[in-house]
């Protein structure tokens, strides 16, 4: 028996959720969920795990507020320090409060831009990238599960008695 | 899963709507051809705005001497239409960020368009800055990249380049924190799209999104951090662009008050322009179930707020102009010298506009009819218009020499690239309204079943029954 891919379609968030969690109970994998729209609780039902992406914002924003830094000290006291208005930069710190807005935006600049780059790159989105929804209805107001089983009659069953709309089975490698 | 909400709270969502509806609703403009009011709309605002582009090209030609500038005041009607547009742009950003943080769910029926209207503002902005250099084509001096000079770097104490940083990452961001948001809807409107041209132009635009729950998490955690950081930058910039005037030397624009003041002037302004717009898109396009008279009259309650906190800020002015005895201070935009002197117009059209006018919010009738609303944020926008003026022309009018004492009246040239950055901003409005998901529909089906109107009237009888 081969693996297949069975998908079931749900017309409403809360019968979604409350098959994710018969199927939790029932111990059967969910490989994937396509919804229209953010639900709340449905990575918890699924077991996933927070994600990381603020913390990689964190360490983008200290980048940008280090660049500013060096940037400044380069430019203004050390490569080419002028005396502006009777105002000498001798020492980066004496000259340090004229670089806080430069140091504020830049520390936004880089976490703000660095952060959504990486959220399109783990997500694997690109400009023209192929839809990821095997439905395009899950984009509008129906509720999508993927589920990946040798076993197709059994999770068929189990869609069908959490309420769902229509049980579709796909074959993972393409029929020759 | 609970979806209550007190029954004490309006519906944010009118009708009987399903989430199908919803996805109708905000397609159909991009679906169907435009109405005979949008092109009308449409021509207008093209027309004004190529007049903009000859003036700015008679400008670029000719050069500065066009401008009704003098030796006293240099810099006048360009930096008025920067802060006025600048300021405008503030509340998009304070609807999509600071409410996110605060979770008043109604920003999601306006923030899509706020957002819109602020990045559309910003590049009217950057334009004036542009164009009196004098020498646009060399405009990118203004960044720090490596040239021939000497290594000759740019000046990281002025408050100008401070605003070429601010302004620019404020562009930027609100860019990329729009277009986040984006994603998902533009997503919606490719899945339905039938035409194989516009498949693919919204297919390139939604980047391959497909509403996985692991990207909904992460896509969640973005908009949050997102508005976390646009929250600072929002007031940021403003307090940069007083900055502008606050550190320099001028007697009425060396002022402490000038940052706090000048963000609350800008979220004044810029809300009076949401309410400007959507009060006829809701009409036009008929949103008026997501747009409703609640969200109209809470918008207005943040111009109450914010037009109680400039006129405070006038009146501060205006005793410490009296109250110092100096006499330079007689001369500043608020004093009793400006109130009768050769600017008396512009002293109390922003009086009036600004101050009296808006006034007239306190009256629940009032702030809760749309044609008052439009009316009143048109006010509220001259007036704003006229606190720049008043700032900028009537300080450096008065310079301290008697000798140096002059007036500004701006030249046609000057009014026509004014009037075509309006008519610039106008023009993209309208195509974004046309082609863009104007309602974030993804988050609005998020509140459907708790802020929905029928679904909130379902809970409560519910609720109800079981009490008997």
């Amino acid at each position: 028996m081969s693996t297949k891919t069975i998908y079931g379609l749900y017309a409403d968030d809360d019968e979604l959720l409350e098959a994710i969690h018969t199927f939790n109970k029932e111990g059967i994998a969910i490989k994937e969920v396509y919804t229209p729209f953010p639900l709340h609780g449905l990575d918890t039902a699924l077991g996933l795990k927070k994600t990381r992406i603020s913390d990689a914002a964190f360490f983008y924003g200290i980048y940008g507020l280090t660049l500013a830094s060096l940037m400044t000290w380069y430019m203004m006291n050390h490569d080419w320090p002028q005396d502006i208005g009777g105002k000498p930069s001798f020492t980066w710190f004496e000259n340090l409060p004229a670089f806080i807005p430069i140091m504020f935006e830049l520390t936004i600049f880089c976490a703000a831009h660095l952060m959504s780059l990486t959220f399109l790159a783990v997500s694997k989105m690109y400009p023209g990238a192929k839809a990821q929804n095997p439905d395009p209805r899950t984009t509008d107001d129906k509720f999508l599960v993927e589920i990946e089983s040798a076993d197709v009659e059994m999770i068929k069953d189990a869609f069908i008695k959490t309420g769902a709309e229509e049980v579709t089975v796909r074959d993972l490698t393409p029929v020759k | 899963m609970s979806h209550y909400e007190s029954p004490t709270r309006q519906p944010l969502v009118r009708g009987h709507k399903t989430y199908h509806d919803i996805t109708v609703d905000i397609a159909y403009p991009i679906e169907h051809p435009s109405g005979k009011l949008w092109w009308l709309a449409f021509s207008l605002a093209m027309a004004t705005f190529l007049y903009g582009v000859g003036c700015i090209a008679y400008t670029i030609g000719t050069g500065i001497g066009t401008w009704g500038l003098n030796r006293s005041i240099g810099w006048a009607w360009d930096i008025t239409n920067f802060v006025w547009w600048v300021g405008i742009g503030h509340a998009g950003t304070l609807i999509s960020a600071v409410l996110l943080l605060f979770r008043q769910k109604w920003r999601m029926a306006v923030n899509r368009s706020a957002e819109a209207m602020t990045i559309f503002a910003v590049v009217q902005a950057a334009i004036f800055p542009v164009i009196h250099m004098g020498r646009p084509w060399v405009g990118y001096w203004v960044f720090p990249i490596p040239n021939q000079f000497g290594s000759f770097w740019i000046n990281f104490n002025s408050p100008l380049l401070w605003d070429v940083f601010a302004i620019s990452t404020y562009f930027s961001v609100s860019v990329v924190f729009w277009y986040m948001g984006l994603l998902p809807d533009f997503a919606m409107i490719r899945d339905r799209a039938k035409k194989p041209f516009s498949k693919k132009i919204y297919s390139f635009l939604s980047m391959g999104w497909g509403g996985k729950a692991k990207h909904w998490q992460r896509h969640e955690e973005l908009e949050l951090v997102l508005a976390g950081l646009a929250t600072p930058l929002v007031f940021s910039v403003h307090t940069i662009v007083s900055f502008d005037f606050a550190t320099s030397i001028v007697k009425g624009w060396h002022s402490t008050v000038y940052p706090p003041y000048f963000v609350a002037g800008a979220i004044f302004s810029g809300f009076a322009m949401v309410q400007t717009l959507l009060s006829v898109m809701r009409k036009v396009m008929h949103m008026e179930d997501y747009i409703t008279r609640d969200h109209i009259e809470v918008m207005n309650k943040v111009i109450i707020v914010t037009g109680g906190m400039v006129a405070v800020a006038y009146a501060t002015e205006f005793w410490v102009g009296w109250y110092s005895g100096s006499r330079y201070e007689d001369f500043t935009y608020f004093s009793p010298g400006a109130a009768v002197g050769p600017y008396w117009w512009a002293f109390w059209a922003l009086i009036l506009c600004n101050v009296l006018i808006p006034g007239l919010l306190w009256i629940r009738k009032i702030r809760r009819s749309f044609f008052w609303t439009f009316i009143i944020s048109i006010v509220v926008n001259v007036g704003m218009w006229f606190e720049r003026f008043d700032i900028i022309v009537v300080n450096l009018s008065r310079d301290y020499l008697p000798g140096g004492w002059t007036m500004f009246m701006p030249t046609v040239i000057d009014v026509g690239i004014f009037i075509g950055t309006n008519g610039f901003f106008f023009v993209l409005f309208l195509l974004y309204a046309r082609t863009f998901p104007v309602i974030s529909q993804a988050s609005l089906k998020s509140i459907l079943k708790s802020s929905g109107e029928s679904y909130k009237k379902h809970h409560t009888e519910e609720e109800h029954q079981n009490e008997h």
